[in-house]
């Protein structure tokens, strides 16, 4: 357990909002294979299929980079250290 | 006899990794099977990146964009959810694991629930759904060491040898070997595959999206989801099962705890779904081979980027590709077999000997690896089912640990360790009785409708778990007052 911290508002908005934007990667691939189940139009090659789940595979990264930066819990020093096994 | 030579060289070189790390540690229980709890974002990232780099992504994936087209792009969808889930979930299951020195995925349970034999049962759970993970491993090593000697070392011969150098290999390092061979297996796979994904098209069909037209033209409707059977009602019920089933794998979750401090969970969140775009040029890789070595059915279909491998360049290539598929066999293979034995070792046999010192259960969680792996060889030998079928089969079951994990993070106080038991039972039971019978959802319930009928049985054994829990925690509920303080996790 973390020592106990009196929560900012902004940390308690972020509590709520933080996870509702984890799941818009839900919506656009569990719902989205509904109306992107087609061959056409292709992109970039791929059917678009295909390129609608290679789509969501880059947002899901960008949508936890947002994430990560709106977080306060990760402006916490003391966490960037590296050391190999 | 050149392809052997250079997977013999890999093995080689993975089996001296491995016995390189351990030089200076002190082999107990903690460094064993938890790396003494101090590796860092890169460490972690590429044990928890190595779990989609197994010999499923090479011949799983590619095989099954081979044999069934469109419904193979679930493999590449369901990853980047269970990061999204990593990010909230695993920094709570670190900070628990962390302050009880917890090694293994039923230490955590067992500790929640403040039940041993609910640890002891997640233990075994686990240890069945790794089973068919295992096998998987082993049967992909067989078929990759095979091929690559081109015939001249049967399959059997070939998982027997592998098996061997697995299970030495794991005896001696524990996971700092898994995560120095990590390393080297990362590197290779994401050259061989980038290669083959760009270099296979060209070379059969003059382009990725030249490939694709012909593909489609030769088999109207194949690069898209069927309206029955995989419909897209089955790519989100199994998309959603195995994002929730990711990090419930015995070997994962407890590879979690080898972190040094939770904001490596968070930030590897950011990267790991980048990472497994890779897996779009085994994709590739198997529609090709779909163009240049048609004709494989059924289980076969996972010789595919072999066949095709063999077909077009020398030997000593064929050798490159089979040590960097060895070497995808090998890391998964020494997690799984690692986290079985601890789990065994000190959830079950702890349970019967409370009085087992933890230097005993070290040793014996050792002497327990060889077992499993003969065990898994047994199954290998008796199987014949393609490599996705049995990862399906796995996840399936390890999901059903998911309700009780859930609740005993938010909801704690909402389960009794009865009501969490009886999930996890009913819901593998679920699982078993459909898998073992050969029944779909279909045929069991002929009259709902289609789309109820695609879903994954794995969703549907979820459903009765959570019931299951919920009645059951209703009916074994104490009175409030001797409720024993639940320790909540705190999200993030």
């Amino acid at each position: 357990m973390r020592p106990a911290r009196k929560p900012s508002p902004a940390a308690r908005t972020g509590r709520v909002l933080l996870p509702l934007l984890g799941a818009v990667p839900f919506g656009g691939i569990l719902g989205g294979v509904f109306f992107a189940n087609r061959v056409t139009p292709y992109v970039l090659g791929m059917p678009f299929l295909l390129f609608w789940v290679v789509l969501w595979v880059v947002l899901s990264s960008a949508v936890m980079a947002a994430v990560y930066r709106l977080d306060p819990d990760n402006r916490e020093p003391g966490e960037a250290e590296e050391v190999g096994p | 006899m050149t392809a052997l030579l250079v997977i013999a060289a890999f093995l080689l070189v993975a089996v001296a990794l491995g016995l390189r790390a351990r030089r200076g540690r002190d082999m107990n229980l903690q460094e064993w099977s938890v790396g003494g709890r101090g590796f860092g974002t890169v460490f972690v990232f590429l044990l928890l990146a190595g779990e989609i780099y197994t010999t499923f992504t090479f011949l799983g994936a590619s095989g099954w964009a081979y044999g069934k087209g469109g419904p193979a792009f679930y493999i590449l969808a369901y990853a980047s959810l269970a990061y999204v889930i990593s990010y909230w979930l695993l920094p709570v299951v670190w900070r628990f694991a962390n302050e009880h020195r917890l090694v293994s995925q039923s230490d955590f349970f067992a500790r929640k629930f403040d039940s041993p034999a609910l640890g002891a049962l997640v233990a075994l759970v686990g240890v069945v759904a790794m089973v068919p993970y295992l096998v998987l491993q082993l049967t992909g090593m067989g078929l990759i060491v095979s091929a690559a000697s081109y015939g001249h070392l049967s399959p059997h011969a070939a998982v027997v040898i592998g098996t061997v150098a697995l299970t030495g290999y794991v005896t001696v390092s524990g996971i700092h070997g898994s995560a120095w061979t990590a390393v080297l297996k990362d590197v290779l796979i994401l050259g061989v595959v980038v290669f083959l994904g760009l270099y296979l098209p060209l070379h059969y069909s003059g382009g990725i999206g030249r490939m694709f037209h012909s593909v489609d033209a030769a088999r109207p409707g194949f690069l898209t989801l069927p309206h029955q059977g995989l419909s897209p009602w089955w790519f989100a019920s199994t998309v959603l099962l195995s994002a929730l089933g990711f990090y419930l794998w015995p070997h994962t979750f407890s590879a979690t705890y080898s972190a040094r401090n939770p904001g490596v969970f968070r930030r590897n969140a950011v990267f790991l779904p980048l990472y497994q775009l890779v897996l779009l040029f085994v994709f590739f890789a198997g529609f090709a081979a779909l163009v240049a070595v048609p004709g494989l059915k059924g289980a076969d279909g996972d010789l595919s980027l072999l066949k095709v491998t063999v077909k077009s360049f020398d030997p000593w290539f064929v050798g490159v590709v089979g040590g960097a598929g060895l070497l995808t066999a090998l890391v998964p293979g020494s997690l799984l077999l690692m986290a079985s034995a601890t789990c065994l070792a000190k959830n079950v046999y702890q349970l019967a000997r409370p009085a087992a010192t933890e230097r005993t259960v070290g040793r014996l969680a050792k002497a327990l690896v060889p077992v499993l792996a003969a065990v898994a060889l047994l199954f290998t030998f008796n199987g014949g089912s393609a490599i996705v079928n049995l990862l399906l089969m796995g996840y399936a079951l390890v999901t059903q640990l998911f309700p009780a994990l859930l609740f005993s993070l938010t909801a704690r106080r909402a389960v009794t360790k009865q009501g969490a038991a009886a999930g996890i039972v009913a819901g593998v039971a679920t699982v078993a009785a459909t898998t073992l019978a050969r029944t779909t959802v279909a045929d069991l319930l002929p009259f709902l409708p289609q789309p109820v009928k695609d879903l994954n049985v794995g969703i549907v054994a979820l459903l009765v778990n959570t019931v299951a829990l919920l009645v059951v925690s209703a009916a074994t509920r104490p009175s409030a007052v001797a409720a024993p303080v639940p320790v909540t996790g705190e999200a993030g």
